[in-house]
């Protein structure tokens, strides 16, 4: 039963390879096999958020998904979100509206907000403080994370700011 | 916090499910959406030593309008239910239901056929299943039932399913044409499972309730009809004298357990309150008025 | 005055300078302790106590071992043969203040993985090290332990009563610590005053919680007898002194480091078992061991806090005026108690905040009970007895029909008054002087933020007379920061003439990398990206303190200071020698020393550092030693003293009894912001932690010591749509005890909100006159006034 079995991912655009056993958590996989440590591990019970990336276009929490369910998969995680080296808006609005302190839900946080902006073409700031709540950030106060999401979402969806 | 050793099966349709749940029945357990199953294995307290995984069976994910009803396949992803303009239309309380599930990215994986197979008393689907009288149709390689909401759910993450059987479609009613649905709860925070909740589909004869149907979740061992309040709102006008009467009626009907988060009388408070607001909202999308 | 400090330091201490930590953090490439790897690296877990006090019988790991991939397994016993217990008193009191303080401390050692008996729900009884960390949770499933129930402990009441079984036999007691102490005539003072209220106020257990767990990796290299760990800690040096004594090896040879740190709030303030057993492990196995604490065990087994009991009699007169105060509090301090006394000695320092109040008196005992143990969290014994005390001046204000508000400006200390000297002696041992500040000021701008004192009760008028309940909450407090007893800090000018600082701090996500190269690029009158930075790495720093108790600005910036004047003394020493001119001529200018008003004239620090060289062909003058470096001690003359006045709103649902925030506001001084925007983020990150300690976050025990709250289900942390609009005035009153009028700053936000909820609940619930003595506060409870008022 211990068998572990080829898991192919494509990650960021780049097709990965690892082995698994069944048992092995998407999270874990990404981060110990695939050597992808950007996305972090805060509960593994599917609370905190801190793990959160997109698979196949949504938001998921990689703890709560085994590694050889991804199989075949497009997973994109905190690693491909810049460019040359050049940071995705996002990440540059966090810095900027002071989104983050540890950093160790950022991850988390980025993938949360990037899926709620690109899935809702009209939200409000009650609606990202909602939709933010799938991720816990413990040292901000969330003040400048619903601040950069939604300058963010005011990008994204050709408006000045949010309702 | 990592899971046990087990087997893990992927059917690709739901007759080879079926026999692997007839192979396996006594330690197999189902992985539908996972989100509930997954943290309780992380915990390790669950741990079937088999999973038969429901991910890869396209024929299991689907929402079709069946005239009177809708059939939902059992694996489709409460997030595709939100955004279903059809669910939205023709079976208002499911969706509102939806919007208070966790967070959009539980949503995400989670499964309409996972959550009502869960059975956990303070979810939203079951409860909103037994308000609509939704039918479950479960398949076994014995072969298929009818399982009538009533008669679904037994107790705390309890239903009637057998071992072998898997929850394959969920049959919704759709709403009468003059009616107004509402999923009202209270929770500590925004996403977390209600101290209280309440589903109401209200039809309304003018100033006059015609039909209602209202259960709750989070206040008892599995989700409760509020038989009593409705009959007290049936016929009735939605005075503040009857919207009173129906909130005492639920409260003495429903009997919560306490836990650290509120007191069983608390609950029980909340049951009555939650009932007068979804009815009242539900009334008014009726527009019906209050 | 801020502008002139600011003209006196240079360009960057005061400004929003951009955090250096952001980048790596945002692009995913952080290395916090679960992201290392290293070759051969194995993984530890640990089975942990389901019950709260067991004598331990036999422990079998014999089918443990035989699992495929387990590499090793110990019992306590198997631990206790090789480690000796770690310290029971991390931090030492100074005499100075066992002096001035009645105290009587019997702390207990804590053993590593105890062979005896469990004390609490999650203590470890062993362990097990696999290839990875699945297969060692399955070995631990086979690890056969004998546990013998003992009667739990489960509350601190239990455990004074009279028969209790003892947690800890040796000590004869369950008591770690005995405090008292008194401020004028104390208790005897109170007979003389005309009004005197009693009450008990209960501050619940809660906890840190930061988002990354515990953990530590160490790898050991047998070659040259040196061992590196890396731990998730804010106190560097002390994990490599506890390593150094447990291990018998000099603290040269062991190097720990915290790479980036997710957060410690105090949480990861001392050191763990884990901290040791791991770098044991390594050396024993000679493989680099890692472990991660899993949210389970975190919640179970890392440090919680809170949890006090206070009996509170105030004394007044009928004008408001608070004569006297004593205080008779309970601290549940778990099984153990890391930080000693640390915790009750800060409640006992603050209870009288930012009042003139002549006489005082309180008694403490620290207890031990069944419980996980306690240590400092963010606030650490201020929230508590704030808590008590501001909860009382609403009594005394509600008694006497006056105004919260009214009461408190009659009694707070006038600016002019400071600075001003409380009559109590600090936990450094040295009497307390509150150094500066406007107390009834803050309180003025807060009330101002929320529409000022008589709209506000105005409109609490008209929504009462339409059936609504609004209500408003004060809560005002004083903290001591930048506490002793030192920090470190080495600077040295590398031959590229870069500033290449380095400091004992550990930093959690407070941006100390940035704030300090703020410092050292004014010191040296130097662009910022010419400051390098290093904190939390004993490689560094030979002796550091860390990051804990508001401190890190305050200390580091004093080190940092010191080894920068050392260094530049040597540095005009030798550019005069450069430039064939006088000391006194010079100045610093320019990435450089130059002659005052000849622009030519001009070495930068590269000229000067290859001209400080040791060996041929430098340039020093006669008596000057080569180098141009420095590692100094800033001791801290006592603590600065910060303080706030915090404000809210409430709205109540008289139907459901929740409790909606419709604006909070704390006006904060902090003395000079090194960085206002980092500084904002601080206190409005604090604020948040306090809001969930005041109404969603419990460390729920059942009536057998068994923990509810096991989960980040259970353990409600809030999230962003709990977070009511918040608003954070900064007032900065320099402090005249440092180079830079800097205070400390990074617990002051989570110190109030608990009780100005409670105020502010109470107060909507006036026309009940309802009564919230204790945390957090409930929904249920709430509404429980509105059924009284209907039955």
């Amino acid at each position: 039963m211990t068998d572990r079995t080829s898991v192919t991912i494509t990650v960021n655009g780049i097709s990965l390879t690892g082995l698994a056993e069944p048992r092995m958590l998407l999270a874990d996989f990404l981060r110990d096999e695939l050597r992808l440590t950007g996305t972090h591990v805060g509960c593994e019970h599917g609370v905190c958020g801190a793990c959160t990336v997109i698979v196949d276009g949504v938001a998921v929490r990689s703890c709560l998904m085994f590694a050889v369910q991804a199989d075949g998969a497009e997973i994109r995680t905190i690693e491909g979100l810049a460019t040359d080296g050049e940071m995705h808006p996002l990440q540059k609005l966090f810095a900027k509206h002071r989104a983050l302190q540890c950093g160790f839900c950022t991850p988390g946080m980025l993938m949360t907000a990037i899926d709620l902006v690109d899935s809702t073409d009209d939200l409000t700031e009650e609606d990202i403080r909602v939709g933010m709540s799938a991720a816990l950030c413990r040292c901000t106060g969330y003040e400048g994370i619903v601040n950069a999401v939604a300058e963010y979402a005011g990008k994204v969806h050709g408006k000045e700011g949010v309702r | 916090m990592k899971p046990a050793l087990f087997s893990h099966l992927v059917p690709t349709t739901v007759q080879e499910a079926l026999e692997m749940m007839g192979d396996h029945a006594a330690e197999a357990r189902v992985l539908a959406g996972g989100q509930s199953l997954v943290p309780m294995m992380n915990f390790r307290l669950a741990r079937p030593s088999v999973l038969v995984d429901l991910n890869r069976i396209p024929d299991l994910s689907y929402i079709d309008d069946r005239g009177d009803y809708l059939a939902v396949g059992a694996m489709t992803r409460e997030r595709a239910i939100e955004n279903s303009a059809l669910v939205r239309d023709a079976c208002p309380l499911v969706y509102d239901a939806t919007l208070n599930i966790a967070h959009l990215p539980i949503r995400s994986r989670g499964t309409i056929g996972g959550s009502i197979s869960n059975a956990d008393p303070a979810a939203e689907y079951p409860a909103t299943m037994l308000a609509l009288d939704a039918v479950m149709i479960a398949k076994s390689g014995r072969g298929e039932r009818s399982i009538p909401a009533a008669e679904f759910f037994e107790g705390v993450l309890s239903t009637t399913l057998n071992s072998d059987e898997i929850l394959t479609e969920i049959r919704v009613p759709k709403a009468p044409a003059d009616s107004g649905a509402a999923f009202v709860e209270i929770c500590r925070r925004h996403g977390d499972f209600a101290l209280a909740g309440v589903g109401a589909q209200v039809t309304m004869d003018g100033d006059s309730v015609a039909a209602v149907q209202l259960a709750a979740c989070g206040v008892g061992p599995g989700p409760v009809r509020l038989t009593e309040a409705e009959a007290v709102l049936r016929d009735n006008s939605l005075t503040n004298e009857i919207l009173s009467q129906a909130e005492q009626a639920a409260s003495a009907q429903v009997d919560p357990d306490g836990d650290a988060h509120a007191s069983a009388a608390y609950r029980r408070k909340l049951a009555g309150v939650m009932t007068k607001r979804a009815v009242q909202q539900a009334a008014g999308r009726a527009g019906g008025g209050v | 005055m801020n502008d002139d400090v600011r003209k006196q330091t240079g360009g960057y201490i005061g400004q929003s300078v951009p955090r250096r930590e952001d980048r790596n953090l945002l692009l995913g490439q952080g290395e916090f302790v679960a992201d290392i790897q290293l070759p051969n690296m194995v993984h530890a877990a640990f089975a942990r106590s389901p019950l709260p006090h067991a004598t331990i019988g036999d422990v079998d790991t014999e089918a443990a071992r035989a699992v495929d991939g387990v590499c090793f397994v110990a019992s306590g016993a198997d631990v206790c043969a090789e480690l000796p217990p770690i310290n029971g008193m991390q931090v030492v009191t100074p005499q100075g203040w066992r002096d001035r303080v009645d105290t009587d401390i019997l702390i207990p050692d804590q053993p590593l993985v105890p062979e005896d008996k469990v004390r609490y729900v999650g203590e470890a009884f062993a362990l097990a090290v696999a290839d990875s960390r699945y297969i060692a949770e399955d070995a631990l499933e086979l690890i056969e332990a004998e546990l013998i129930p003992l009667p739990p402990l489960a509350e601190a009441e239990t455990a004074l009563a009279t028969g209790a079984v003892l947690i800890h036999e040796h000590l004869g007691r369950n008591v770690a610590a005995f405090l008292h102490t008194k401020k004028g005539d104390g208790a005897a003072a109170m007979d003389a005053c005309p009004n005197r209220l009693s009450r008990r106020f209960v501050h619940h257990r809660y906890a840190a919680m930061p988002m990354e767990t515990r953990g530590v990796v160490a790898e050991y290299d047998g070659r040259t007898d040196t061992l590196t760990v890396w731990s998730s800690t804010q106190i560097v040096h002390w994990v490599r002194r506890e390593i150094s004594t447990a291990l018998d090896m000099p603290e040269e040879r062991i190097r720990c480091i915290a790479p980036d740190v997710g957060g410690g709030f105090g949480g990861k303030g001392h050191v763990y078992p884990e901290d040791i057993l791991v770098a044991w492990l390594a050396k024993k196995l000679d493989r680099p061991v890692k472990w991660v604490e899993d949210r389970h065990e975190h919640i179970l087994n890392a440090a919680h806090s809170r949890d006090n009991i206070y009996d509170v009699e105030i004394g007044f007169d009928d004008d408001g005026r608070i004569l006297a105060v004593t205080s008779s509090f309970l601290v549940d301090s778990g099984a153990y108690t890391p930080v000693g006394a640390g915790i009750a000695g800060n409640s006992i320092a603050h209870m009288l905040g930012p009042y003139d109040i002549p006489h005082y008196e309180t008694d403490c005992k620290i207890v031990l009970t069944n419980r996980t143990p306690n240590a400092p969290y963010r606030g650490a014994g201020r929230p508590e007895v704030g808590f008590a005390m501001e909860r009382a001046v609403d009594l005394v204000a509600n008694h006497l029909d006056l105004d919260p508000a009214k009461v408190r400006f009659r009694n707070m200390i006038p600016a002019d008054a400071m600075p001003y000297e409380v009559g109590l002696t600090y936990r450094d041992g040295v009497p307390m002087v509150y150094d500066s500040g406007d107390y009834p000021e803050a309180l003025n701008r807060a009330l101002d933020a929320l529409g000022g004192l008589d709209d506000i009760r105005a409109r609490q008028k008209t929504a009462l007379a339409e059936g609504k309940y609004l209500g408003l909450g004060i809560g005002c407090y004083v903290e001591g920061t930048g506490v002793g007893p030192f920090e470190g800090a080495s600077v040295k000018i590398d031959s590229t003439g870069k500033i290449m600082v380095a400091a004992g701090a550990c930093p959690q996500g407070q941006g100390h990398e940035t704030v300090f190269a703020q410092f050292a690029a004014d010191m040296w009158q130097v662009p910022i990206e010419d400051v390098f930075v290093t904190v939390a790495d004993t490689g560094q720093v030979t002796q550091g303190y860390g990051t804990i108790a508001s401190r890190s600005t305050v200390t580091a910036s004093g080190a940092i200071k010191i080894a920068s004047d050392t260094v530049q003394e040597k540095a005009f020493a030798i550019a005069a020698n450069m430039l064939e001119a006088g000391e006194t001529d010079l100045e610093m200018r320019d990435s450089g020393i130059g002659v005052k008003g000849v622009p030519d004239m001009h070495v930068t620090w590269r000229d000067i550092a290859r001209a400080a060289k040791p060996g041929w062909d430098n340039q020093r003058p006669d008596g000057v030693e080569a180098g141009l470096e420095s590692t100094s001690y800033y001791e801290p003359p006592t603590v600065t003293w910060a303080y706030a006045a915090n404000v809210a709103l409430v709205w109540i649902d008289p139907e459901t009894g929740q409790i909606d925030i419709e604006k909070y506001v704390e006006v904060h001084d902090a003395g000079l912001l090194v960085n206002p925007s980092l500084a904002d983020g601080q206190v409005k990150g604090g604020l948040v932690q306090g809001l969930g300690g005041g109404l969603l976050e419990e460390l729920a025990y059942d009536d057998q010591g068994q923990l509810l709250t096991g989960s980040l289900a259970d353990y409600l942390l809030p999230t962003a749509s709990d977070v009511p609009p918040i608003e954070v005035v900064h007032m900065e009153t320099p402090s005249p005890l440092n180079a830079f009028g800097v205070k400390g700053l990074g617990e002051g936000g989570a110190i109030a909100p608990p009780v100005v909820i409670a105020n502010a609940v109470c107060d909507a619930l006036r026309p009940f006159k309802a009564e919230l003595n204790s945390t957090p506060v409930r929904w249920g409870d709430v509404a429980n006034f509105f059924d009284g008022a209907t039955a």
